[in-house]
């Protein structure tokens, strides 16, 4: 299989045709319009390697993510990152868009578990980079430099993820709480030895989830204070079906400092990740939304909406775009992976 | 040397003389980094202050040039700092400024030279600390750490350098200015933080460096289990894990290793065990005793011998520094040791330590070992005499092989020291000629003339080839006599 990936390319960059990599096609809305020849990369597929004892998952890229959650699950363990599926992700989906879901803040995002990765490069080379193991210094971390790439320095056709153990018990607590005062205490309990997985606030009312072993659970919920809550509503909140998702807005991703202040901008909110992630539906030109996640130290992706012309990534600055050029013809001289779907040119 | 001097003059046009050394007396404690065996008189030292300081030095160095190689505190143990022949090494001890600390953002923004102990020094009063903690880190910079990816005995669950560091500033070769990673949780486009970091020096010349602090566990305990056979203690490391444990430090001994030790520290550790490990449980009091408990059962239940739970503060620090001072300790037993660093899967433990027993035998050599166990990384200690030439010949070969041993068990090379010079030959049995050639691409599009720390890290494919040439002849290098690591 991983060679008809290879003969497609090689036969792409000869002839200059762009390709386009997608495997369940969950995020096709994400990033710039895809364009060129479908590459459906679900043929390969199957868990490779996984030993509970290793902490360490290898899977082909086809693989189907909730397969790999599940399997995972019958050994109590999980990809900690907790990524979104947005319908039927595959494994090569997730990496290559290099999202993460609720428990990012405590746990840490897609790319701190990647340890290795095999790639179809822009040539049709096979190359492996990274390995199976927690610790690895030799060589340059490519690996990570895949995670979020979109496709466009190679095709993902398998990697390996650290893996962690699931929390012995979770709780979600209930509070009352303006926006200012919930960025407050969310950065000031960051601070503090307290087991806080998840946090969303929206609307005055802040959801703060709860995990480990049942002593801190109960310690932290203590110190905390709210209520407990009955529903489970971080599915909803991580696959954007939780009813502040919905509505004909564009879908504004703004990622700042945790302690950046309310952004004025009009419509409506949701902050995750202790306040490091401002989700915006609102109608605002791209501009200003840019302009004020800038003023905040941060960056503004346009997630979901009809209009990409001011393209769905924050521009890069001189020096960066052209290192990403550099980057991009190292891996893909002929310009045929993804072209366009994270920058323009790229 | 004498070649190097016209960039003496062209940095004396803006650098006091007191930044630019080039009279031998000055340089020579430039000569090596932790690496000792490698030594090269760099033609010029530049110690610039300011940031824009540096901008110039590697504006001038690109303009005429001359290669540069960074350095911080020169406790690298991989030959990285090595300087560059006819070129500039240019020191960062300068910077150690904190420029600033938000408690409440949990963050520090710190100069290169600032060394990775004061950190958390800094951070202490606001019941905050830096995670990463390498055994040199009273001495070694957020710089050369940011370099090397640099772990430590508590990675397995609070991560690497990598994982720590929010935000990287500094310039190109050719002085311009690069901003890499954010406060904000990610930045757009590619991750080239997490390609900087670990790169060596190869890439970039890191000015400023953010990192995340967390908060200090209220409490911290540690096990000291001992085992009758090394196996059964990777045995009882894959069980702790199984069991559903990230344990906060997870380190294993040999014996030779603790007696090592002993002689030095008086830690306190179990003399007559094959191996010991130490694991330690850190959180709230409660979750503290709770897994304590815990660890206790599944290394009771994996054939512990003795198990001491250290009693208080003083006794677990007593147990830590031991392990924190067995490279030390070892080279009070030995005129001289070489440390490897390789890591693998841990079910291959065995196997790996049996291979290890063979290589003592086949040269002749001894090599105690310390294991960081939770996340695989060795580090197997040979002991040799360099005064002797062909304890250091047979020493290489050694090293050569555990290392060779690691890939082919699907481990890798190096977990936290680096390639530098030193494991360059081995970069060649890791990776095949198209994925060091991606490497060589990939520095190319920040330094597309290779000023910046030529010649380390990534071999050429002659380099490899010449190599491959010499494994083929039955393993024996031309000129023994040559220092190579």
């Amino acid at each position: 299989m991983i060679e008809i990936f290879q003969e497609k390319i090689r036969q792409a960059a000869s002839r200059g045709t762009p390709l386009r990599l997608r495997g369940g096609g969950s995020k096709d809305f994400y990033g710039n319009e895809p364009r060129g020849e479908l590459l459906d990369t679900r043929g390969y597929a199957g868990i490779v390697s996984y030993e509970p004892t290793e902490l360490v998952i290898t899977a082909r890229c086809g693989t189907s993510l909730s397969d790999i959650e599940r399997i995972l699950e019958t050994s109590r363990q999980c990809l900690a990152f907790e990524p979104p599926h947005f319908g039927a992700a595959t494994f090569g989906g997730c990496i290559a868009a290099g999202l993460s879901g609720p428990r990012r803040s405590s746990a840490g995002a897609l790319r701190d578990f990647m340890l290795g990765t095999r790639i179809v490069d822009g040539r049709g080379r096979v190359l492996s980079f990274g390995g199976q193991v927690m610790k690895n210094v030799a060589g340059y971390d490519v690996s990570r430099l895949l995670a979020g790439s979109l496709g466009t320095l190679g095709l993902i056709a398998e990697a390996s993820f650290k893996v962690l153990p699931l929390p012995q018990l979770e709780a979600t607590l209930r509070l009352e709480m303006p926006e200012s005062g919930a960025l407050e205490a969310m950065n000031r309990w960051a601070g503090q030895p307290l087991p806080i997985s998840a946090t969303a606030w929206h609307d005055g009312e802040l959801l703060v989830r709860l995990s480990g072993a049942e002593p801190a659970v109960r310690a932290g919920a203590g110190r905390i204070g709210g209520e407990r809550t009955h529903g489970e509503p971080w599915v909803g909140i991580r696959e954007h079906t939780a009813a502040f998702f919905a509505g004909p807005e564009p879908l504004w991703r703004i990622a700042v400092p945790s302690v950046a202040a309310p952004l004025a901008l009009p419509g409506r909110q949701m902050i995750e990740w202790g306040g490091a992630l401002r989700w915006l539906k609102s109608n605002a030109a791209a501009e200003s939304v840019r302009e004020a996640a800038q003023r905040s130290h941060g960056h503004a992706t346009l997630f979901r909406g009809s209009d990409k012309q001011a393209g769905a990534f924050a521009p890069l600055e001189p020096v960066l775009e052209r290192l990403h050029r550099g980057l991009k013809a190292a891996f893909d001289p002929a310009g045929i992976l993804n072209p366009g779907r994270l920058y323009r040119g790229l | 040397m004498g070649a190097a001097l016209p960039v003496a003059a062209a940095l004396l046009e803006f650098l006091p003389a007191r930044a630019v050394l080039h009279e031998e007396e000055d340089t020579r404690p430039y000569e090596c980094d932790g690496l000792t065996a490698y030594r090269r008189l760099p033609g010029v030292v530049a110690l610039p202050e300011t940031e824009e300081q540096v901008q110039r030095v590697l504006k001038t160095c690109s303009a005429m040039g001359v290669p540069v190689v960074p350095r911080g505190a020169g406790t690298g143990l991989s030959g990285g700092a090595l300087p560059p022949e006819n070129g500039v090494l240019l020191s960062m001890a300068k910077f150690m400024r904190i420029a600033r600390l938000d408690p409440l953002g949990r963050i520090a923004v710190v100069q290169p030279g600032v060394r990775n102990a004061a950190i958390s020094d800094a951070a202490a009063p606001y019941g905050l600390y830096y995670a990463p903690d390498p055994s040199s880190q009273i001495a070694c910079t957020i710089g050369g750490n940011v370099a090397e990816n640099s772990g430590g005995v508590h990675c397995l669950k609070y991560g690497l350098t990598l994982h720590n560091v929010l935000r990287v500033r500094g310039f190109t070769i050719d002085g311009e200015p690069l901003d890499l990673g954010s406060e904000a949780p990610d930045a757009p486009g590619y991750d080239l933080l997490a390609l900087a970091v670990g790169s060596e020096g190869m890439l970039a010349v890191a000015t400023e460096v953010t990192v995340k602090l967390l908060p200090t566990p209220q409490a911290a305990r540690v096990i000291m289990a001992s085992f009758d056979d090394v196996e059964k203690a990777g045995t009882a490391v894959a069980a702790l894990i199984g069991s559903g444990i990230i344990p906060a430090g997870l380190e294993m001994m040999d014996r030779p290793a603790t007696h090592a030790v002993e002689q030095f520290v008086g830690a306190g550790y179990d003399l007559d065990a094959a191996a010991i490990l130490l694991c330690e449980s850190d959180g709230t009091p409660e979750e503290v005793d709770d897994e304590i408990a815990r660890m206790k059962a599944v290394l009771q239940a994996s054939g512990a011998t003795r198990m001491r739970v250290a009693r208080d503060e003083a006794e677990r620090l007593r147990f830590w520094s031991g392990r924190k001072a067995a490279f030390p300790a070892v080279g009070r037993i030995s005129p001289d040791y070489y440390c490897m660093d390789g890591t693998i899967p841990r079910k291959r433990l065995g196997e790996v330590l049996n291979f290890i027993g063979a290589m003592e035998r086949k040269y002749g050599l001894r090599c105690p070992n310390v294991f960081h166990a939770g996340d695989g990384n060795l580090h197997p200690l040979i002991l040799f005499d360099a005064n002797k030439p062909d304890e250091l010949h047979r020493t290489e070969l050694f090293a050569a092989e555990v290392l060779e041993k690691c890939v082919e068990v699907g481990g890798t090379i190096t977990g936290e020291h680096g390639v530098g010079i030193e494991k360059i030959n081995q970069m060649c049995v890791q990776f095949r000629p198209a994925e060091l050639e991606l490497f060589h691409a990939v520095k190319r599009a920040f330094d597309p003339r290779e000023l910046l720390n030529p010649g380390k890290a990534v071999p050429t494919l002659a380099r490899c080839a010449e190599y491959g040439r010499m494994r083929v002849h039955g393993g024996k290098l031309p000129h023994p006599e040559l220092p190579r690591f």
